[in-house]
């Protein structure tokens, strides 16, 4: 019977997950206490990804179930429908990855009881999120996954960044968490209509669903990362243990995704035109914003955190698009935007908890996370290395990883949109193809540089020099998430296959199907405009390289012979002579710094015969944090100031400051209409 | 029996652009020599060089790792698929729908990825500064060469490129702003791109000049060679890639017959030697420009492709 309902056995691990929650708590010290948690929740994820999947793929009616939990007069109620199912697919994918990981990652972890606990409610948070299928349990789950993400956070939290990184956070998730509370408000209207089948058959008039939007865009935008609510992500994910940074960024901000594709495309019915415009601007933004930031790093997980506002847009851009075709009644446009977002979405939540997997192994092997002091880790660590390149490649968008493959979705659809007829979109969506390119090529100097310093050159320090290859179990779950990407990228058709069920309910059409195309190609519209087969590609660059190797080999000298490096005849043996992460960005932060983030340089150069050093001294200024948020900090610094003054009322004063409320409130209540 | 003409004419079109790669090489290289009153080495002095690395021992750094040596022969299987899915002298080759221009557009920036990779791999800081200075101008360039495809995806109708060279020869194209406005950029973005004066020489080691031999500058022997060739084979997509979308005469069709190839094939070979001349003669005539100015050259690539793009999002006939 549990087999036979999918959404069943999703909301039993999520239960289970819960319970495992407690053991920890018992069990969470003794020796064994990580691997058994870990291990427990790797195997409820796997559960519920082969039901998620199953109930995707098998293409089975969705069933609801009512709890008695939470408000009397409403219950819990939970569902799951296609789209649920995706994102449970990626949340339990996310999710098993990230506890086989950890089984060899945890043991490193000084202080378990403050991890152990919260990962498995996080999990379940997760999942609860993307089941619920009314406000108040959405809401519940929603809030749940934030404070035990929170609490994964602090885990390290006498490192005093931590703790400004938990402070913004928290301060964040509330913003967010009421901006929703506020949508859904709106949504189930003045008579309470809380479960999401009430809220799709009312209707919300247009200024209503305007408010609606920016209010699921503040909520939504603010925990998957959207500039400028993206501050505090990058603080905020690198802090917690790599295998839950993993999870906050691969997963948790695609369920911020589903969080808000379930209230703009399904709750709130027909979108307007213009929603896509503000949609669009935002993740144009977002994307180069994202990726600039990223470049300006030098500390090699929040360079990934930032990488993920990036990825973010890209997915925005699609949804975007999407909600421009629906607008305009263009159903099949429309399926191809959104399964290019919702492929992304899968894909980035692959190549991403890769590429935290990665930089976890580094942090064990050498304490660092500053890219500055690594530096040839390839040498020492080659199969991290050899799967963290992977990942670089699959996040640059390089053909025939998965990266590209939904990328190029991505401008497939941006080339369909001058059939819009509006045309503010006609202006908009080339600008934002630009921004997404100008991203794209971005994004690939960033991974030159993150593997580039941290893994080739020579060791910048002796921790890098000494690292040692990381356990076989995270270094197994690392190859299968490489593995992933090449087969997400070399048989996209599949996926966006099974895309079709999802696509098919936001946008009411779906893709051509791909799987009886000639050559396992992909066709999104027709042969004649656009066609890529990322698994011919594949083998054509296998083929072309092997004959090369080994026609040289055969016909051409195979002779090696090792010596210092060459270096223009100026090799230098110290590896401080080496180019930097700084250093590397320096051209892109002279070009795109100097206009974004008020870039300046300012060199002090010492007199001739003065022994000491020179110096370089880059200036930054982050636009968003200062021109947004710390004037908000300084008005409510400035107004505490203010009220301050009454704590130090005598009792006659206080008593009629009471009264004037009273007299106030009174009249309010009187004038009221 | 169709499957096996096609398969013999995308085998033909390997290598035809495989032994002809250097030969371009060579020809831009003659000529610019005799602009300068130079005699120059001969045009097969490409092919001299190559097979002179591939005997030559390999000299490994100390501190390469594996990568660098798989990386050139990466760099050379993604440029030669990438080179060998251009239209050169037929269009509607066998394989040509299994990537269509944004796919060789991004397999020649997996080869850059790599080369930069390779830059940084040794741990010296002329490595370093090529990379550096290779993926801030591709950074520029990359967006620039989109928004031209954008360009010829909305005239055409279509991002693959023997649809749009068809579309090209057919009169249904007319003279269109966009149309020049994308030319001047794609010119722009493969002096770019193929590391030519203004932006970066190819001829020279001077250490504050250069961008693509800091990154190889670590490299020897056979490995050498075959960075060598694709940096050729680049060369040449570009080449081909402007012949074939800008002048698109004498382009066999899909199903030809040995007469139309054989046309092509010399229509082929005339717009290459066209191009050969070209390059070198704007070569001779121009000075290098200095690094930070090449952002703006770039940018100036970049605002044409998006002008082109805007215009035809405005109205389909400019």
């Amino acid at each position: 019977m549990m087999l036979a309902n999918p959404t069943l056995v999703v909301l039993a691990c999520a239960a289970l997950l819960l319970m495992l929650a407690v053991v920890a708590v018992g069990i969470g010290s003794r020796h064994a206490g990580g691997t058994i948690i870990y291990g427990a929740t790797g195997g409820l994820a796997l559960i519920s990804l082969a039901a998620g999947a199953t109930q995707l793929l098998g293409g089975l009616p969705a069933t609801g179930i009512a709890l008695p939990l939470g408000l009397p007069w409403i219950g819990a109620h939970f569902r799951m429908d296609a789209l649920s199912a995706f994102f449970i697919v990626v949340v339990g994918f996310g999710a098993a990855a990230a506890s086989l990981f950890a089984i060899g990652y945890g043991r490193h972890e000084q202080a378990p009881l403050r991890v152990l606990p919260f990962y498995p409610a996080f999990l379940a948070g997760m999942h609860l999120v993307v089941l619920a299928d009314d406000a108040f349990s959405f809401l519940a789950a929603w809030e749940f996954m934030s404070l035990s993400s929170w609490a994964l956070v602090l885990a390290h939290h006498r490192v005093p960044d931590n703790v400004r990184a938990g402070y913004i956070y928290l301060v964040m998730a509330s913003f967010g968490t009421l901006a929703l509370l506020l949508a859904f408000g709106l949504l189930a209207g003045p008579h309470g209509g809380y479960a999401f089948s009430e809220i799709r058959a009312a209707h919300p008039s247009p200024i209503l669903a305007a408010w609606i939007l920016v209010l699921a865009l503040i909520g939504a935008g603010s925990k998957a990362g959207i500039v400028p609510l993206h501050v505090w992500l990058p603080l905020a994910h690198p802090a917690a243990p790599s295998h839950v940074s993993a999870l906050m960024s691969g997963v948790m901000t695609k369920v911020a995704v589903y969080g808000f594709i379930r209230i703009v495309l399904d709750l709130l019915g027909e979108p307007a035109w213009w929603w896509s415009m503000v949609v669009l601007t935002l993740a144009g933004i977002t994307c180069v914003m994202g990726v600039l930031y990223a470049l300006m790093q030098h500390d090699l997980k929040r360079l990934l955190a930032y990488h993920t506002v990036e990825n973010i847009g890209i997915i925005f851009i699609g949804l975007g698009l999407g909600l421009a075709f629906k607008a305009y009644n263009m159903g099949w446009a429309a399926a191809l935007a959104l399964t290019a977002a919702l492929f992304h979405a899968f894909n980035h939540s692959v190549f991403k908890s890769l590429l935290f997997f990665g930089s976890g192994a580094v942090l064990t092997a050498t304490g660092e996370r500053d890219m500055e002091q690594l530096g040839g880790l390839i040498h020492r660590m080659p199969q991290t290395a050899f799967a963290f390149l992977v990942g670089c490649a699959a996040i640059s968008a390089l053909p025939p990883l998965n990266g590209f493959a939904s990328e190029w979705l991505t401008f497939q659809a941006i080339l369909i949109s001058p059939q819009l007829p509006s045309w503010g979109l006609r202006f908009l969506v080339p600008a934002v193809g630009a921004l997404l390119a100008l991203s794209a090529a971005l994004a690939a100097a960033c991974f030159v540089k993150a593997f580039g310093v941290t893994f080739l050159g020579r060791a910048r320090s002796a921790a890098a020099s000494e690292a040692r290859e990381t356990d076989q179990l995270s270094l197994a779950t690392m190859l299968a998430c490489a593995a992933l990407c090449l087969v997400a990228g070399i048989l996209p058709g599949l996926f966006i296959d099974a895309l079709a069920p999802v696509v098919e309910a936001l946008a009411g059409a779906r893709m051509p199907a791909q799987v009886g195309v000639e050559w396992l190609s992909i066709v999104p519209i027709a042969e004649s405009r656009s066609s890529y087969n990322g698994l011919l590609v594949f083998l054509f660059m296998v083929i072309s390289g092997s004959l090369a190797a080994s026609a040289i080999h055969r016909l051409a000298s195979d002779k090696l012979r090792r010596a210092p490096a060459w270096d223009c005849g100026y090799p230098d043996a110290s590896p401080a002579t080496q180019y930097t992460a700084t250093s590397f960005a320096q051209p892109i932060r002279r070009v795109f710094g100097s206009v974004v983030f008020r870039a300046r340089e300012q060199v002090d150069m010492v007199l001739p015969g003065d022994p000491g050093p020179a110096r370089l001294t880059s200036i930054l200024h982050d636009p968003v944090w200062e021109t947004l948020y710390l004037p908000v900090a300084a008005g409510i610094t400035a107004a505490a100031e203010r009220l301050n003054h009454l704590q130090f009322l005598t009792i006659r004063q206080f008593l009629s400051l009471v009264f004037a409320a009273l007299v106030l409130l009174l009249l309010v209540l009187a004038l009221w209409p | 029996m169709a499957l096996i003409t096609d398969f013999a004419v995308q085998g033909a079109q390997m290598l035809i652009v495989l032994l002809l790669a250097p030969m371009l090489t060579g020809v831009v290289r003659k000529i610019k020599a005799r602009m300068l009153r130079r005699a120059g080495p001969p045009v097969v002095q490409p092919y001299r060089d190559l097979v002179r690395l591939m005997r030559k021992e390999v000299v490994l750094a100390h501190s390469a790792s594996w990568l660098f040596r798989t990386i050139p022969y990466l760099i050379f299987a993604a440029t030669w698929v990438a080179a060998s899915l251009v239209p050169t002298f037929r269009t509607g080759l066998l394989f040509s729908w299994s990537a269509d221009l944004i796919a060789i557009i991004a397999l020649l920036g997996s080869a850059r990825f790599f080369l930069a990779l390779a830059g940084l791999d040794v741990g010296t800081s002329f490595g370093g500064i090529g990379s550096s200075r290779e993926v801030m101008i591709a950074s520029l360039a990359e967006p620039a060469m989109i928004m031209i495809v954008f360009t010829l995806a909305l005239i055409a109708g279509s991002t693959q490129l023997s649809t749009v060279a068809g579309f090209m020869e057919s009169p249904a194209v007319g003279l269109r702003v966009s149309l020049g406005l994308a030319l001047v950029a794609l010119i722009m973005v493969a002096i770019a791109e193929n590391a030519r004066i203004p932006v970066d020489n190819p001829a020279t080691h001077l250490e504050l000049t250069m961008v693509h031999e800091a990154m190889v500058l670590e490299y020897s022997g056979r490995h050498l060679a075959l960075i060598d060739l694709s940096a050729s084979l680049k060369l040449l997509l570009y080449v081909s890639l402007i012949a074939c979308v800008f002048a698109p005469w004498g382009v066999a069709g899909p199903g030809a017959g040995v007469g139309a190839l054989a046309t092509g094939a010399l229509a082929y070979t005339g717009k290459l030697a066209l191009g050969g001349l070209l390059l070198a003669v704007f070569e001779t005539s121009i000075a290098k420009m200095r690094v930070f100015r090449v952002p703006e050259f770039l940018g100036a690539a970049l605002m044409l492709g998006l002008l082109a793009t805007l215009l035809l999002f405005v109205s389909r006939s400019l």
